[in-house]
């Protein structure tokens, strides 16, 4: 567990390394590539990853909640969350016993 | 959609480089994340989200078929939070959590 934390910036110079684009276009095809998902999951359900995992949208009901700071109730919008479903090599690759 | 949908879309914006380079940048960008997080890294991709290892304790469950106890073994799980203009995005433009 070495618990650092990767960015933006190893990811572009990884597609630098490994498929020959040049530093601006790598960081232009991360850019791209998360904003195609981010649309995707604007007006649909799913986008599905093969060997990676889905990334989910669903929609939660208003409940009734409590702000923890003052212990007042307030009323939780309805709101679409985005969830992660790994696949199971990604799971198998995280939990190394 | 799915990959082999984003890389179409990709393909349309990005005419000059090949279908199999494309093909790859979107795996080297899935397989960056993947060993960040077999290394027990978190990875952080601003705007869109974050991605981090969630350790689970050892829990004991039943068999839902024969109401059976089991134990269930501590293990470590990828969790994606998704960042502040992602959350928006999905719903119509603003982030329900800054309400």
């Amino acid at each position: 567990m070495s618990n650092q934390t990767v960015t933006r910036a190893e990811v572009t110079d990884a597609i630098v390394r490994e498929v020959g684009v040049t530093r601006q276009e790598s960081s232009d095809l991360l850019d791209r590539t998360l904003e195609l998902i981010g649309s995707a999951l604007e007006t649909q359900d799913e986008v599905k990853l093969s060997r990676f995992g889905n990334f989910v949208v669903r929609s939660k009901a208003p409940r009734e909640g409590r702000n923890p700071k003052t212990g007042q109730e307030a009323v939780i919008a309805a709101r679409r969350v985005v969830t992660f479903r790994p696949s199971p090599m990604l799971k198998s690759l995280v939990d190394h016993k | 959609m799915l990959k082999s949908e984003l890389i179409a879309k990709l393909a349309v914006e990005y005419s000059h480089l090949r279908q199999e380079d494309l093909e790859r940048v979107v795996n080297v960008i899935l397989e960056e994340i993947g060993s960040a997080l077999s290394r027990g890294d978190r990875v952080e991709l601003r705007g869109f989200g974050a991605f981090s290892v969630r350790h689970r304790d050892a829990r004991k469950g039943r068999n839902p078929r024969t109401g059976e106890s089991v134990e269930v073994p501590a293990k470590s799980v990828p969790f994606f939070k998704a960042g502040k203009e992602l959350r928006a995005r999905v719903n119509g433009g603003e982030d329900p959590e800054a309400r």
